[in-house]
């Protein structure tokens, strides 16, 4: 007998239609899609995104060249050269992050003892050319001052999980 | 020259108005039939589908048409120029000289021959040499393998749709397309022959490379299968005649079992309503179940995909056969009986 | 009828010299092809006959069957050209031999309507293409007049087919096949066991 319904079932299609019809019925329900450029997702305090050099409040730049997001760089990506300032404070000459080798792990910001290295929200940053990508001191402070609030903001609110 | 004129050139113009009046809204509907299908299949999977080039992405079409104009067209060195540019050109102008004998409406036909099934037939058999040359022009591992597994399939499910319409035609007792639908002015095919429709339908699935049966370019295992070396507008002509072939699929369905250009019922509302747009009615319906396929469906795995055509629809539509004759001559239906 | 008779020589040229490239071409596949077009062009001479039906079932069942298969077993076949072509000169005189009694044979038949023009008589009378299509024609003499033989070419070629199979065909041992039947009765129930699991306690039966 259940032989038979299984004949009858499979002759007249039954699991194809259920199939269909399933599919049919989700035409009609709301549509997940978000628009991106119009409609962004939210992103977690923690999201790791386009690196930037923080400062102090009063203009100081917080890195002291200790270079231990140089030697935590698992992709080699960072380059670090410092030298003894005027005043007498280490500060770096050269801070190159190579973007397009980079893995966005945070560990970077993790070693960092001053919260001078970060990576900010931004995931916008494509570019046309490789060469756009590897980001120098001079881009990593602009970005630092130009998402400083978004990323003072994020410590904050993950400050208590550290 | 009046002779001239009244004999070849004035019918002439006339057959070119003709098959301009099929070509320009066949063409049309083959490239919105791309935004259909995107539209469909975004839905089905709670997606948005294109919506940004023009309202509800309605130019989509036109902009996808002028990037594969504007490409370049790659030839690989190793291949054999000629016939991979030949092979795109052969399944574009196969998909729409079949257009030829469709007919939309009563007498609206551009050439209503004795033979229309038989000529759809023997042309959307043809199908498979762009396909076949396509790969093996290339001179690619994965084109040449799309090609034979195309081959293979469609060989296979022209034998069982080739019963399908000799169960049709017992029906009807004529090759001709405008007679096949003016015999289901009663009754539609395919109410008595719905295992057949729905066995001419698959196997129309197949035979125009459709999901689920879309082996030829699985794209898990082949890349694109024979499209893998095109780009541009012959990778374009491809496309097109692929979709050109679903309309054509459609439309050879609708004329076989869901009464070409007639209403469902000769009623006052609905014969109103003209035929062609009937017709169009329908083959937008069956299209929309293309796609709808295409959206339900994993692939079929080859062996289940030849086992299909050959150890179920063949017999199937082979006992269809017998059966139709049968009762036809059982009940002295058949046409021409008594004359 | 001027554009007949040049569409009608067209077609016999091209025929013609498809024909000769099928043989003449280097490349197999080449050849398919060329044996495709020559195909088509014969069909398009069927159709200038008035012979629609024959002309479509030439492209359905040769080009669109046949000669895909050909092009299938070309395509793939690796073959050494020149040691192709190698036995060419011995095998001319037979092949110019068969080709003379092909010729003979031919012009025996249209000789023998010329001389004999009665001997037309004997096959059956055709009905005129205006009072009934040649589909029809085709059909009344097939399952009438011709019946036997119709259906003995029919049994002739099932041998063939089965032979075929025969030949080919070889119970393999040790193939673990798929039962579609089964994987087809089987249902969620004998699948699948939804089992409550209380944190810590794991599962103990059924596994």
């Amino acid at each position: 007998m259940s032989a038979l319904v299984n004949v009858v079932r499979s002759m007249f299609l039954t699991e194809l239609l259920s199939g269909m019809a399933l599919t049919f019925k989700y035409m009609f329900r709301e549509r997940k899609t978000l628009n991106y450029p119009h409609e962004k997702g939210s992103l977690s305090p923690r999201f790791r995104g386009e690196h930037a050099l923080r400062r102090y409040p009063n203009g100081e730049e917080r890195c002291i060249a200790c270079k231990l997001c140089e030697a935590v760089c698992p992709a080699l990506a960072i380059t670090i050269e410092s030298e003894p300032r005027d005043d007498g404070s280490r500060r770096t000459t050269r801070y190159d992050i190579d973007m397009t080798k980079c893995i966005y792990c945070g560990l970077c910001q993790e070693a960092c003892p001053v919260d001078a290295i970060v990576e900010g929200p931004n995931f916008e940053f494509a570019t046309e050319t490789r060469e756009e990508l590897y980001y120098d001191k001079a881009k990593l402070l602009a970005n630092g001052d130009r998402w400083e609030s978004e990323i003072a903001a994020n410590l904050a609110a993950d400050a208590k999980y550290r | 020259m009046a002779e001239f004129w009244d004999g070849y050139a004035l019918p002439g113009l006339w057959i070119a108005a003709k098959i301009g009046a099929l070509l320009i809204p066949l063409l049309l509907s083959v490239a919105y039939l791309t935004w259909f299908e995107r539209k469909v299949m975004a839905a089905m999977q709670l997606r948005m589908g294109p919506n940004v080039v023009g309202p509800w992405g309605l130019w989509q079409p036109f902009a996808d048409a002028l990037k594969m104009v504007v490409k370049e067209t790659i030839i690989p060195t190793k291949a054999n120029p000629g016939l991979f540019l030949l092979a795109p050109m052969l399944t574009f102008m196969l998909a729409i000289i079949a257009w030829a004998v469709m007919p939309v409406g009563e007498g609206l036909v551009v050439s209503n021959i004795n033979v229309g099934v038989l000529y759809l037939f023997a042309v959307s058999s043809l199908g498979v040499y762009g396909i076949v040359i396509a790969g093996w022009a290339s001179n690619s591992r994965y084109a040449f393998l799309g090609a034979l597994r195309s081959a293979a399939q469609m060989v296979s499910y022209e034998v069982s749709m080739g019963f399908v319409i000799i169960c049709v035609l017992l029906c009807v007792g004529s090759l001709n397309l405008s007679d096949i639908v003016r015999a289901q002015e009663t009754v539609w095919f395919v109410f008595p022959l719905l295992p057949m429709a729905v066995v001419f339908f698959i196997s129309a699935l197949a035979e125009t490379n459709r999901h689920p049966f879309d082996l030829p370019e699985a794209e898990s295992e082949l890349v694109a299968g024979h499209l893998t070396e095109y780009s541009a507008m012959t990778f374009g002509l491809f496309f097109l005649g692929e979709y050109a072939n679903m309309i054509l699929m459609s439309g050879m369905t609708t004329i076989l079992f869901l009464g070409g250009w007639l209403p469902p019922i000769d009623i006052a509302p609905l014969n109103w309503i003209p035929g062609p747009i009937w017709f169009v009615l329908k083959i937008c319906a069956l299209l929309f179940v293309f796609v709808w396929v295409r959206a339900t469906f994993p692939r079929y795995r080859y062996d289940q995909l030849m086992r299909l055509g050959w150890k179920v629809f063949l017999p199937l539509s082979l006992f269809w056969v017998v059966l139709t004759a049968g009762v036809l001559v059982a009940f002295g239906w058949a046409p021409g009986a008594e004359g | 009828m001027l554009i007949q008779f040049i569409v009608f020589y067209v077609f016999a040229a091209i025929v013609v010299g498809s024909a000769f490239m099928v043989i003449a071409s280097r490349n197999p596949v080449h050849s398919v092809l060329f044996l495709i077009l020559a195909f088509f062009n014969a069909a398009g001479l069927f159709v200038l006959a008035g012979a629609e039906f024959l002309a479509m079932t030439l492209v359905i069942v040769y080009v669109g069957a046949v000669a895909v298969l050909f092009l299938f077993v070309v395509m793939m076949l690796d073959i050494n050209f020149v040691r192709l072509r190698q036995g060419f000169m011995h095998y001319l005189p037979l092949g110019a031999m068969l080709g003379a009694v092909l010729l003979v044979e031919l012009l025996l038949v249209v000789g023998a309507l010329v001389v004999a023009p009665e001997v037309e008589t004997l096959a059956a009378p055709m009905p005129p293409v205006e009072q009934q299509s040649n589909t029809h024609a085709l059909g009344q003499l097939l399952y009438t007049r011709y019946m036997y033989l119709f259906q003995v070419a029919g049994m002739i070629l099932l041998v063939a087919m089965i032979g075929a199979i025969v030949l080919t065909f070889r119970v393999r041992t040790g193939v673990r096949r798929q039962s579609i039947a089964a994987q087809v009765a089987r249902t969620r129930a004998d699948a699948v066991e939804i089992k409550k699991v209380v944190s810590g306690a794991g599962v103990t039966e059924g596994i």
